[in-house]
């Protein structure tokens, strides 16, 4: 009773729905680069976190070494704990590791970019980042720098 | 002056009655959906009327939208030297708002109305009768086998027309403007969020695909079951659904991205 | 023990009476006529009878069960013995003569697809349409139309089957085939038909028994020939299609020379 062409156009539907998916996942947008292996956390306190969102990225050199995870406040130093998680294949990223947060490009998005230190221990699981350089607030610089122009000028 | 209060005040209730029927008649059809699952051969072939009749004008619009994306944003983004970003505002454009809305909006000038004009067609020529006189439910045989169609081809159409979008985007982007390929795609991948962005406008069409077919069976089953009756439910599918689409996107978008 | 009996029977549109009290029973076995002028509510009362429409008061009960008292399966199984021809014949547009005749087997039972062929070719058959089975709805006249819904409303062998207008709109000669159908299908299949129409002739040949309707109300009742001997004018004037008499040909309002000679400017 039921056409079976019915049924092939229907299946080759269907099919291409579920492939056209598949593309917006894959190669549209980042779900590649979301299956994170098993990671490690560290903390960082920063002074101002200036736009930065959970899941910006995390990078040492340019290399994208893991991700924004969590973003609170901390009660007694009134600074941002920002916890990153690391994946578990950059294990061994040095204790006295700096981290910035820097702009991708003037308008872009921020992200933490961190430098690598010197020391021979690694971080760990639960480790804190003491050294933190914070987010540069437009407003801020522009101000400092009005301010320095004015004080040069008289 | 009397008069105008009245009959706004029967506009209201009629108003109120239509959707409460419109309610108990989608919960008669979800009733009916379950046991489809064993005979799927009857949604099988409304997938076809539905979905697989609207593949071409999704595919061919998708096409277009993408590459009239590609030109306008190349045009702005050139201003501020952010070319390279075309990617990503193609893709986000398509993905979160334009595949879903727009994909809607054809399915319910394609497909909504043609559900309407049939169930209207089937009223007015007695047969949703006669099947009730043949002890066959109508709504279980004719009505939930077309929702379940319309709810499934929905987003699987948006997401073909995302996809069409960001090629056509990608072809006037690369082939015509010259814009590098690795920096469209890799930009594109960076911005564009598989939770946040994608699957968002997978459910915003889900939710479209829900609501469009719901008022294009219940435009028909309610029409008054004249040629004029079955012309008028029709329209009404058509602009009802605009309206249902716009709406709830604007809600649905200030729920997904309403918050940083 | 009559098959359908309809007590008090109220049934309103809007603040219009359809029924205003009606009594009815319909004898098992035989062929029951519902007659009376357009628009006195003689589909409706099929549709109350087929639990599509609920009463606004009184009862109406087939083979024993209180119809709008049934649950929602009861009803459906009841509707399994029951056949209805509509005066459109209601066929689904988008299956072949075939299909819709084989519809309520296959909806409605599990037989393997050769007894579905085999059965609903004899149907086709017994209305003279088995070499009709390939051709769509829309292939077909009204005539035949009806002949194939006819054919679907007996393919589960139904205890009734109830005919809405079914000569309405015919040429003489499908009427005539139609006429005879309807007398062979009662008797070879035992069927209790009830016939709904204003068209005399035909129904009078056929029918057994004869209720006749208008305003709400049983006006008449009995056999052909008793309703032709009537004394009733309303029915002598319905019987043999008089344009005037106790139904005017006037639509009832001012008179001629009030509304020529009066000053009032309608409007």
């Amino acid at each position: 009773m039921h056409n079976k062409n019915t049924e092939i156009t229907v299946g080759m539907f269907v099919a291409a729905g579920i492939v056209a998916l598949f593309i917006l996942a894959m190669k549209v947008s980042n779900l590649a680069d979301l299956n994170d292996e098993e990671g490690y956390r560290v903390v960082a306190e920063f002074e101002n976190i200036g736009g930065l969102k959970v899941r910006s990225p995390v990078t040492l050199a340019g290399v994208r070494v893991g991700r924004v995870e969590a973003i609170d406040l901390n009660s007694q130093t009134y600074n941002a704990d920002v916890t990153l998680n690391l994946y578990g294949s950059y294990n061994q990223i040095p204790t006295d590791t700096a981290a910035s947060i820097y702009t991708a490009g003037l308008l872009g998005e921020q992200y933490i970019g961190l430098e690598a230190g010197a020391e021979d221990e690694f971080l760990q699981d639960g480790d804190v980042i003491d050294l933190t350089q914070p987010a540069l607030v437009l407003e801020q610089v522009i101000g400092q720098f009005l301010f320095s122009k004015a004080e040069g000028d008289e | 002056m009397i008069d105008t209060i009245r009959s706004l005040g029967r506009w209201g209730l009629d108003s109120f009655e239509r959707l409460g029927r419109g309610h108990i008649f989608l919960l008669h059809t979800l009733q009916g959906v379950p046991e489809l699952f064993l005979r799927f051969s009857l949604v099988i072939q409304q997938l076809f009327s539905v979905g697989v009749l609207s593949v071409l004008l999704i595919l061919i619009s998708g096409l277009f939208v993408g590459m009239v994306l590609g030109l306008q944003g190349y045009n702005t983004l050139v201003d501020f030297g952010a070319e390279e970003s075309l990617g990503v505002l193609v893709s986000l454009s398509l993905v979160r708002e334009l595949g879903p809305v727009v994909s809607a909006l054809l399915f319910a000038g394609r497909a909504g109305s043609a559900l309407t004009a049939e169930i209207g067609l089937m009223k007015s020529t007695e047969q949703l009768s006669g099947m009730e006189m043949m002890a066959v439910d109508p709504m279980r045989r004719v009505i939930a086998p077309r929702f379940l169609a319309g709810l499934i081809s929905m987003p699987l159409l948006a997401a073909l027309f995302s996809a069409m979008g960001i090629f056509g985007g990608f072809l006037v982007g690369h082939s015509l403007l010259g814009i590098d390929d690795g920096a469209f795609w890799s930009q594109m991948q960076v911005k564009t969020d598989w939770y946040d962005d994608v699957l968002n406008g997978v459910i915003k069409s889900i939710v479209f695909g829900f609501v469009c077919t719901w008022i294009a069976l219940f435009e028909g089953y309610d029409a008054t079951p004249t040629s004029e009756g079955v012309g008028r439910a029709t329209t009404r599918t058509v602009v009802h659904s605009a309206f249902a689409i716009l709406g709830l996107d604007f809600v649905l978008t200030a729920l997904m991205f309403g918050e940083g | 023990m009559p098959l359908i009996k309809i007590r008090d029977l109220h049934f309103y549109r809007g603040s219009r009476a359809i029924f205003d009290g009606v009594n009815i029973d319909i004898d098992r076995g035989k062929i029951t006529a519902i007659m009376g002028p357009s628009g006195t509510g003689k589909t409706t009362l099929l549709r109350l009878i087929g639990g599509q429409l609920r009463p606004d008061r009184g009862t109406i009960e087939v083979d024993g069960q209180d119809v709008h008292k049934l649950s929602h399966s009861d009803l459906y199984d009841l509707r399994k013995r029951m056949g209805m021809l509509f005066q459109s014949g209601a066929l689904l547009t988008d299956l072949s003569v075939f299909d819709n005749v084989a519809f309520p087997l296959r909806e409605h039972t599990k037989l393997p697809e050769s007894l579905i062929r085999d059965l609903v070719l004899m149907k086709l058959q017994s209305v003279g349409l088995r070499n009709a089975h390939n051709l769509m709805p829309s292939e077909l006249s009204g005539g035949m139309a009806r002949r194939v819904a006819l054919a679907r409303a007996v393919t589960l062998d139904p205890m009734m089957i109830m005919y809405d207008e079914p000569f309405t709109g015919q040429d003489p000669i499908s009427m005539g085939t139609l006429v005879n159908l309807i007398h062979k299908m009662n008797d070879a299949m035992k069927l209790t038909s009830v016939i709904v129409s204003h068209d005399v002739a035909e129904t009078a040949e056929i029918a057994d028994y004869i209720y006749l309707l208008s305003a709400g109300k049983v006006i008449e009742k009995g056999s052909p020939v008793q309703l032709k001997r009537s004394s009733s004018q309303w029915v002598q004037q319905f019987m043999q299609g008089l344009p005037d008499g106790p139904v005017p040909f006037h639509f009832p309002g001012d008179s001629l020379e009030d509304d020529l000679f009066s000053q009032k400017v309608s409007g």
